[in-house]
């Protein structure tokens, strides 16, 4: 029987060992950021321990950054430290790092894929549960916490435990108005945030295939809001073609090389999942969240559920704690919710396109009045990029803030929060409790509804907008 | 780590699902750079609530946590594995677990303990009956138990974590015995090295 690509992921990095003894993988590429890698640096100093492949392990500056004029110090006393400490710990070991205001700079999970040093058949970690996203070019990328950041670092393997395998298929073509975000938030909201728990998930189908690879990082990125730690996507020419010309990657002759065996990084045909969850995609329809966990979505044409639409007890105690913070009412239609803040950037969806998909509905219109709009491109090349076509000048001509890049208001560790009660329209990952700012209530959407929002003043879709 | 073998303590029912590790610990705490002092951040934006169940005296000084389904989902900080264990607790108990924090607590010697559902409501409707009921987790014989109730569950744990946790084993020297094996690996691998991608300030360098 064939294999499933977890499983040629898997085989290719097995450290072979003794009987009984735990698997040992052998990591390709780690990820690391200021938040969770100050002690692991610890650890290693304070067992003498020194890193075992720096040239296999990459630092940028990403949860903290101030995402305001570059000129402004940073005020906040406890992040000024942490981000020195991260310039300081790579100094010492020997670390390529990106410090803010570096052209390569951005969130971790934007720049690994957009300098090609994120490629096909890999295993890659970062002391970050997003790092799921880099499974969109067909490589095994998995979030990890400080102890297995600090065990990666000393020893460049992680004992593993083999997943079990599920293949989420969306079948068919979605309609325009349905983008990788609204697919990804079908899916969560499907499985549930403990559905993926134990699994690697491998999206397949059609409407995956027809996604850019941007679209891909997109629905990777997300996988663990399903409670699976990876994601992953087959390698096809959308991939290659990607990677084609990234300073991470070979040139010429060596790269025809390199996309050859990258092919091979693809379920075989007679491989067989563990579990199969099929979605089509022609039911699909932008969506939003209104509750508390990612898995609460709903339609935007739908309304607030009611805690009777559930079946257990547990269920209608999490709805109805839901609502309550929420401030929502069942039965009131999303579309007739008005919004404080926009919040467009973070991991799942601050990469180029998703900054031209709503700067084309932001175009000659204008914020709502009372709305604070925010664009935050996940990397200095995105937003260099950005400025190229003239992004900012339209977002800024709206009334939106075009900020500088960084993990920003996703998770309100930089002075980018909100403030209590105040309701946003994120294109980010997570609607949990305080996670924009203590009393904050977030609403996952995709970012041409985050645009749209934004000039409506309300849930909204680009169709709403006056042109 | 330390070694873990039987704890015993009382508990506190939390009585919540979908407690994710931003509620566990909130991102404004994840800013320092120490391992130490993060209990005062745990479940910080519910600890102004005086009718939080951790805020209630009968309860204070329990060191097992009873916690609904899929404690500890969302991001992988092991702020939250350090946050209850500076907070005083030694063992969590749930009917399902974030499969990072899960993780997390192995290596830190947080016990978790994955119960049915049903059973998990048994245990907190013990606890809540009589708060000063004495728990005990054996991590040897893998049982979690009221003796008084006379209340006993078995519970699943690999073998390879409950090893670490009774020995108190160092994961990265355990690994690193295996050196040889790891070099032989690096031999063959396929692993694109970032030297000479980048130079020393991190600029890509123009072959």
């Amino acid at each position: 029987m064939g294999k499933t690509l977890y499983e040629k992921l898997w085989d290719d990095h097995v450290i072979a060992g003794p009987d009984g003894e735990s698997d040992l993988l052998y990591i390709d590429l780690h990820l690391v950021h200021e938040v969770t890698s100050p002690q692991a640096f610890d650890g290693l100093r304070l067992n003498s321990r020194t890193v075992r492949r720096p040239d296999l392990t990459l630092a940028t500056a990403d949860h903290n950054v101030p995402t305001g004029p570059l000129s402004t110090p940073i005020t906040d006393p406890i992040s000024r430290r942490q981000l020195e400490a991260l310039d300081e710990n790579c100094r010492e070991f020997g670390i390529t790092v990106f410090p803010r205001g570096h052209e390569n700079q951005g969130i971790v999970h934007v720049i690994g894929p957009e300098l090609g040093v994120t490629q096909p058949g890999m295993t890659i970690v970062c002391g970050d549960s997003h790092t799921s996203t880099h499974g969109a070019l067909g490589s095994l990328a998995f979030g990890i916490g400080t102890s297995e950041v600090e065990h990666v670092l000393a020893t460049q393997t992680l004992p593993q435990q083999k997943a079990k395998t599920m293949a989420v298929v969306v079948n068919g073509t979605a309609s325009s108005n349905v983008s990788a975000k609204d697919i990804v938030l079908a899916i969560v909201g499907r499985l549930g945030t403990g559905g993926g728990a134990g699994y690697v998930v491998e999206y397949r189908g059609e409407a995956i295939r027809n996604l850019s690879m941007e679209g891909r990082m997109t629905v990777c990125n997300m996988s663990i809001e399903a409670g699976a730690r990876a994601g992953l996507i087959g390698v096809d020419e959308t991939t290659i073609d990607y990677l084609r010309g990234r300073p991470g990657v070979p040139a010429g002759d060596d790269f025809e090389e390199a996309a050859t065996r990258w092919r091979t990084f693809v379920s075989d045909k007679d491989a067989s999942f563990d579990e199969t969850i099929v979605l089509n995609a022609p039911d699909l329809a932008p969506f939003v969240t209104w509750g508390t966990n990612p898995a609460q979505v709903v339609a935007l044409d739908g309304v607030v559920p009611s805690p009777d639409d559930t079946s257990t007890g547990d269920e209608r105690d999490s709805v109805s704690r839901a609502l309550e913070y929420m401030n929502l009412t069942p039965g009131t239609p999303m579309r007739e919710i008005p919004v404080d803040v926009v919040f467009i950037g973070s991991c799942t969806n601050s990469r180029i396109e998703d900054l031209r998909a709503a700067a084309a509905v932001a175009s000659g219109s204008h914020v709502s009045a009372g709305v604070r709009a925010l664009v935050v491109p996940g990397s200095r090349r995105v937003k260099d990029q950005a400025e190229l076509e003239g992004l900012d000048r339209v977002f800024t001509e709206a009334g939106f803030e075009w900020r500088e890049p960084g993990c920003s208001m996703c998770l309100g560790m930089n002075p980018d929060i909100l403030t209590p009660g105040q309701r946003c329209a994120s294109t980010s990952n997570r609607n949990f409790e305080g996670r924009q700012g203590r009393g904050g209530r977030t609403h996952l959407v995709s970012p041409v509804v985050a645009a749209a929002t934004a000039i409506m003043g309300r849930f909204a879709s680009p169709e709403e907008v006056p042109t | 780590m330390k070694p873990v073998r039987v704890l015993e303590g009382r508990a506190v029912p939390l009585e919540r699902s979908d407690v994710d590790t931003d509620q566990i610990i909130p991102s404004e705490w994840l800013k320092r750079v120490e391992r130490t002092g993060f209990g005062r951040g745990l479940f910080s934006e519910w600890r102004d609530d005086t009718t939080f169940v951790l805020n209630q005296p009968e309860y204070a000084g329990a060191t097992i946590l009873v916690a609904g389904a899929r404690f500890g989902t969302g991001s992988s900080r092991e702020h939250a594995v350090w946050a209850l264990m500076d907070y005083g607790f030694g063992a969590v108990v749930a009917s399902s677990f974030g499969d990072i924090f899960r993780n997390n607590s192995s290596k830190q010697g947080l016990v978790t303990v994955q119960l049915s559902a049903s059973d998990v409501d048994e245990l907190s409707e013990l606890v809540k009956d009589d708060p000063t009921r004495l728990i005990v987790v054996d991590v040897e014989k893998l049982v979690v138990e009221v003796p008084e109730a006379g209340w006993r569950r078995s519970f699943a744990l690999d073998a390879m974590t409950q090893e670490r946790l009774l020995e108190g084993w160092d994961d990265i020297g355990i690994s690193l015995r295996r050196v040889d094996a790891i070099s032989t690996y690096e031999a063959t691998s396929h692993a694109p090295s970032l030297e000479g991608v980048f130079d020393a300030e991190g600029h890509v360098q123009h072959a």
